[in-house]
């Protein structure tokens, strides 16, 4: 197995390890999901017109939860000394910690998506486009969500640090994404949502990992 | 392929306070050299400094003829005493993983298996073996893939005697085989080495 391979199949092992990982936040991901409409009131009506909006935003906070220990983890027990002595640039290696995320708790939360948001009243045809909705919005808030964890890093509370640097980042993946259902849910067309969405996490697959690599080098000196 | 290793003038600044400066070292293949100094000289500081982690305030670091920065890549093997195990995986996987990592095959991890006892540790979580159990497992990573240059921060302080015996074994072997190693120590090193002591 290549070396990007060894580190991807680690990244996943470590994320979905002891300490809960996809569990936690998928059960932080049903918490809110429940939470948002005790406030909002019970009428069928209401709910079902700010389903999906609810859903995913409870998305983007679960997505949150859980992106502390990805560099913190290595940071503490001095791994990360080690992956960045290595010939496979830290740029990429990044990446692959990114995308370990999105695999293990990013994809576990998307399928969750279609499901919380028909509870709360969405109707049933939108189920495939909040799947894709949420795993395209997934990977991006994973590779924007690296920049804040990596930003943190040593840190004490970095995982308060993270969620405030991270939250302004999350603003348009939510905003694409919202638009997307909600015209999706009107009849509207919603393709530009979703095209936006797209670009947005594209933009943030590539540029992520520079600013993450960066951060972890000012980190370790 | 890193021939030597020359340390010249260094100075090295953490946390707005100067470390050491005017440092100079000069370690050819088969050398070995022993870094001694109070708690917080600067030993832990000058390796990393030595792996290209910390940046130097001033002065030069060469690897003989290798370029810095492939040497650092894959010439080197760093052993802090944060030793990057994680407490929830097996030995094996951790093993496995660090031996992928920095190049190694399956023959060489077998034989760092072998050569530090690992086999019957392999399938416990890191979590449950002894500090001594968990340098030899993070010393394995020296075996597993070859390189040229060791640094190793306080190597032998968590091992037993029969241990710190036989890893001065296999310094003693690295460095027949053309190897460097840098090693920070309060105790002497079993093997002869140049003493280099910071902050005198």
């Amino acid at each position: 197995m290549s070396r990007a391979g060894a580190l991807l199949a680690r990244e996943v092992a470590l994320a979905w390890g002891k300490g809960g990982g996809p569990l936690v936040a998928l059960g932080f991901y049903a918490g809110t999901a429940t939470l948002l409409p005790l406030a909002t009131g019970p009428e069928p009506a209401r709910l079902a017109a700010i389903a999906t909006g609810m859903a995913w935003v409870a998305l983007a906070l679960a997505a949150l939860l859980s992106l502390e220990r990805l560099f913190e983890r290595d940071y503490e027990d001095g791994a990360l000394d080690l992956i960045v002595l290595s010939p496979q640039p830290l740029e990429l290696t990044c990446a692959i910690k990114c995308l370990g995320q999105w695999i293990a708790t990013g994809a576990p939360l998307a399928l969750a998506a279609p499901v919380a948001a028909i509870a709360l009243g969405a109707k049933p045809q939108l189920a495939p486009l909040i799947l894709s909705c949420a795993l395209i919005g997934g990977l991006a808030f994973a590779f924007t969500g690296g920049i804040g964890a990596a930003l943190s890093l040593g840190a004490r509370r970095g995982g308060l640090l993270t969620a405030v640097i991270v939250l302004p980042l999350f603003v348009p993946p939510v905003i694409f994404g919202g638009a997307a259902l909600d015209a999706f849910a009107n009849g509207l067309p919603w393709h530009a949502g979703l095209a936006l969405l797209s670009a947005y996490a594209a933009a943030a697959v590539a540029l992520g990992p520079l600013a993450m690599a960066a951060a972890c080098r000012n980190a370790l000196s | 392929m890193i021939s030597r290793l020359s340390l010249e003038n260094l100075s090295v600044r953490r946390g707005g306070r100067l470390l050491f400066e005017g440092l100079a070292l000069s370690l050819a293949a088969g050398e070995a050299c022993a870094l001694t100094g109070r708690n917080g000289a600067g030993k832990t500081s000058l390796l990393r400094t030595i792996a290209g982690l910390v940046t130097t305030e001033a002065g030069t670091i060469t690897f003989g003829d290798a370029d810095a920065d492939a040497a650092r890549a894959t010439g080197l093997h760093l052993i802090g005493h944060l030793d990057g195990l994680k407490p929830g995986r097996t030995a094996r996987e951790e093993l496995d993983f660090w031996s992928r990592w920095t190049g190694g095959t399956e023959a060489s991890t077998r034989q760092a298996t072998q050569r530090l006892e690992l086999s019957t540790l392999l399938d416990l979580e890191v979590r449950r073996l002894s500090a001594g159990q968990r340098r030899r497992l993070a010393l394995a990573r020296l075996i597993a893939a070859p390189r040229r240059l060791w640094l190793l921060d306080e190597p032998l302080s968590p091992l037993d005697g029969v241990w710190r015996e036989r890893f001065g074994a296999v310094m003693a072997e690295h460095l027949a085989t053309g190897g460097l190693i840098v090693a920070a120590v309060h105790d002497p090193l079993p093997i002869p080495a140049k003493a280099l002591e910071i902050g005198a």
